[in-house]
């Protein structure tokens, strides 16, 4: 057993090591998790199949019944369920992982493990509503009769996409809610917020074309974009100079997400 | 065999206390944000008021020790004396400020039985995910499975959710997982405060046994009879500082328990509050003293032969009938004597109590107690409900020193072997 040596102010240099060796805590963290939110309540899956489907179906009323968004040539809710996909997946993971830290604070304060663990596993327990949605698009698909093709492959990458948007932008935010406690009100602010600057219940075509470079920096409206082409085969939109900077963009907040995390993440025990 | 594996230099751990922020748990952003926009316009004024605001706080400075392996070392010290924060950092659960530490082999804390059950899991799905928490991987719980079961007895609920369970039951599973834990260095912090007498023994056994396999304990605890009985060295703290480090067990507790001077002694044989100690509306206690039939202070040492009382000038704003209050005294080893209430007798016999200032008294018979120091300590509460003075939780004490007036007897002129000296009546009957 190697020796462990731990000087005052010196950041660790086996942190990665850790990480790697408490992987299956990272699993059973998300294993629990998972068994708790279908667990307590028996309508726990049936939750996040309605979810989805809901706010889909009121979408649907509000932008095409009522506002008369284009569709362009796509069921309009295949449309939109396409986009809510890939949202629902990054709106939960973010604020699954901001609070995890808080409401894991009786394991941080008592037992040592690279805290990043925890951010983590919360991110899993959103993807498994993500498979159970895909399960529902799969049924809608079959249900207007559309055929997937090879495109369908994309939402590999893409999936990859929001998970890494949603890992940055949750460890930023899960390490400031430890700071600041009142940082917990800001989340659901910014889901909220960004849920309407995302072309989730209307098709981003609808952008002036002016505006469209701007408009495809957020990281989710090329990937909801992507989404909608992989799914329905049709080139809906796509900004790839917009894709690019947002990837940039993506790569810059996970990578500012952990070092934020790792700076403050010794002193979590004494504030938390 | 006898090489460290532990090794601690100049170990010190500060903590920022912002006074401005009492009665506040967390900083908020908003705080953070109003600061320093007022900053903005009040330059001068701020940078005194920030000054003021935060202080350091050195919860451990400057403390060393070596540790070899298949020791046990008991950890003693006040509340607040830094035990905890030591813990916290040879368990790498927080950060040194200064210094530095040397582990060597694998490291379990268990600074608290049970730390991440989760009520709606089962006792099988909490045995598998504890255990990961404490560091142990699938196939060695998968292995030790059957074994933490049977420790915990409860192979019948193995499938219930553990929201379910007794708290007996709920501690006796949680001990059990953190028991089969096998690492080279068990950290323990106060875990036996719970759970009943027998759970206690268990728990004592098995720690026992680690350390006798050869594995290194440390072990926080207020129960000087749990580390005389597991023990073979000690480390006393005190604010922070590390006293003393020897394996000279009976000499350090005595000296924690009742300081080193004997002289000392007399000025603690009674307690005074000092301001806002312990203020509850039920029970303030004002002084608490040992003194004759007609309330007059004794002085120490105070000899055998007559009754003491226990006086204790309290004041009550709010009446319960459930206010339980009384003393426990423990003998110089730290074992406890015996606890006793003002409630013990028949209710019709109790005192009652009266709001306003009032002095409750209790009486210690003369030879009862043999010759050495005692240590009473105020204990009490909301019967069932809730602890005013816990007992081992820095409730208010002070000390008791008998000499001499043992017994009448020509033959007993000195102090006897065994804690109790009483004169008891002996007849002849044909």
């Amino acid at each position: 057993m190697s020796k462990l040596v731990i000087e005052a102010g010196k950041s660790e240099l086996h942190y990665w090591a850790d990480l790697w060796k408490y992987r299956e805590l990272f699993l059973f963290l998300a294993w629990r998790d998972i068994l708790v939110r279908y667990k307590q309540t028996v309508i726990g899956v049936l939750w996040a199949v309605l979810r989805p489907l809901l706010t889909t179906i009121v979408f649907v009323v509000v932008f095409s019944r009522l506002a008369k968004m284009p569709s362009e040539g796509v069921p309009y809710p295949i449309l939109v369920f396409s986009a809510m996909l890939p949202w629902q997946f990054f709106a939960t993971a973010l604020s699954e992982a901001s609070n995890s830290l808080v409401s894991n604070a009786n394991m941080i304060s008592k037992i040592y493990f690279p805290r990043l663990v925890v951010p983590a596993s919360a991110i899993i327990v959103a993807f498994t509503d993500f498979l159970i949605s895909l399960f529902i698009l799969a049924v809608m698909m079959i249900w207007y009769g559309i055929t997937p093709s090879w495109q369908l492959l994309l939402i590999l990458p893409l999936t990859g996409i929001t998970f890494l948007t949603a890992f940055g932008a949750g460890v930023w935010l899960a390490a400031l809610n430890v700071e600041y406690r009142d940082f917990r009100y800001v989340i659901p602010f910014i889901v909220q917020f960004g849920l309407y600057i995302s072309p989730v219940g209307f098709s981003s075509s609808v952008i002036p074309e002016k505006w469209r470079l701007l408009y495809s920096i957020n990281p989710m409206v090329g990937v909801i974009d992507g989404f909608r082409w992989a799914i329905t085969g049709k080139a809906v939109f796509f900004h790839w100079g917009g894709f690019a900077i947002s990837l940039c963009l993506v790569f810059l907040i996970a990578a500012g997400g952990i070092w934020y995390f790792r700076k403050t993440e010794r002193a979590f025990a004494d504030v938390i | 065999m006898s090489s460290p594996v532990i090794r601690v230099e100049n170990l010190g751990k500060k903590y920022l206390l912002r006074h401005q922020q009492q009665g506040r748990r967390y900083k908020a952003l908003r705080d953070v944000l109003s600061d320093k926009v007022k900053a903005i316009f009040q330059i001068s004024n701020f940078k005194i008021q920030n000054s003021k605001s935060t202080e350091e706080f050195w919860a451990l400075r400057d403390v060393g020790f070596e540790i070899n392996q298949g020791e046990a070392v008991g950890i003693i010290g006040r509340n607040g004396a830094g035990k905890s924060t030591l813990l916290k950092l040879l368990s790498r659960i927080t950060q040194p400020s200064t210094g530095r530490m040397e582990l060597d082999g694998r490291v379990a804390s268990l600074l608290e039985v049970g730390t991440g059950f989760h009520p709606e899991l089962t006792g099988r799905e909490n045995i598998y995910f504890n255990g990961a928490i404490l560091g142990m991987g699938r196939l060695e719980i998968k292995r030790k499975f059957d074994e933490i079961v049977d420790f915990a007895e409860v192979e019948k609920f193995l499938d219930t959710p553990v929201k379910r369970y007794s708290s007996g039951m709920y501690m006796r599973l949680a001990f059990a997982v953190a028991a089969h834990l096998e690492p080279d260095i068990l950290v323990v912090d106060e875990v036996l405060a719970v759970g009943d007498a027998a759970f206690q023994k268990k728990c004592l056994g098995k720690m026992g046994e680690v350390s006798s396999g050869g594995r290194t304990v440390l072990f926080v605890s207020h129960q000087m009879n749990a580390i005389e009985q597991l023990c073979s060295r000690v480390l006393l703290l005190e604010s922070g500082r590390l006293k003393t480090d020897s394996p000279d067990l009976r000499n350090v507790i005595r000296d924690y328990l009742f300081g080193s001077e004997d002289a000392d002694i007399a000025a603690r044989s009674q307690w005074t509050r000092k301001d806002g100690q312990f203020d509850n509306s039920w029970f303030a206690p004002r002084r608490i003293y040992l003194g004759d039939q007609n309330g007059t202070a004794l002085a120490m040492p105070v000899s055998n032969d007559g009754d003491m009382w226990v006086y204790i000038e309290a004041e009550a704003a709010t009446l319960d009938p459930a206010l339980t209050i009384g003393y426990a005294i423990y003998s110089e080893g730290g074992g406890l004597l015996y606890w006793s209430y003002q409630t013990d007798s028949a209710p019709e016999d109790w005192p009652i109590i009266e709001r306003g200032r009032f002095t409750l008294r209790g009486r210690i018979p003369a030879r009862l107690l043999n010759e050495g120091v005692y240590r009473l300590e105020l204990i009490g509460g909301l019967h069932h409900r809730q602890w005013l003075f816990e007992p081992g939780k820095s409730a208010p004490q002070f000390f008791l020193n008998i000499q001499g007036g043992l017994s009448d007897s020509p033959l007993w002129a000195a102090k006897r072997p065994g804690l109790l000296a009483p004169v008891l009546p002996w007849s002849l009957s044909s």
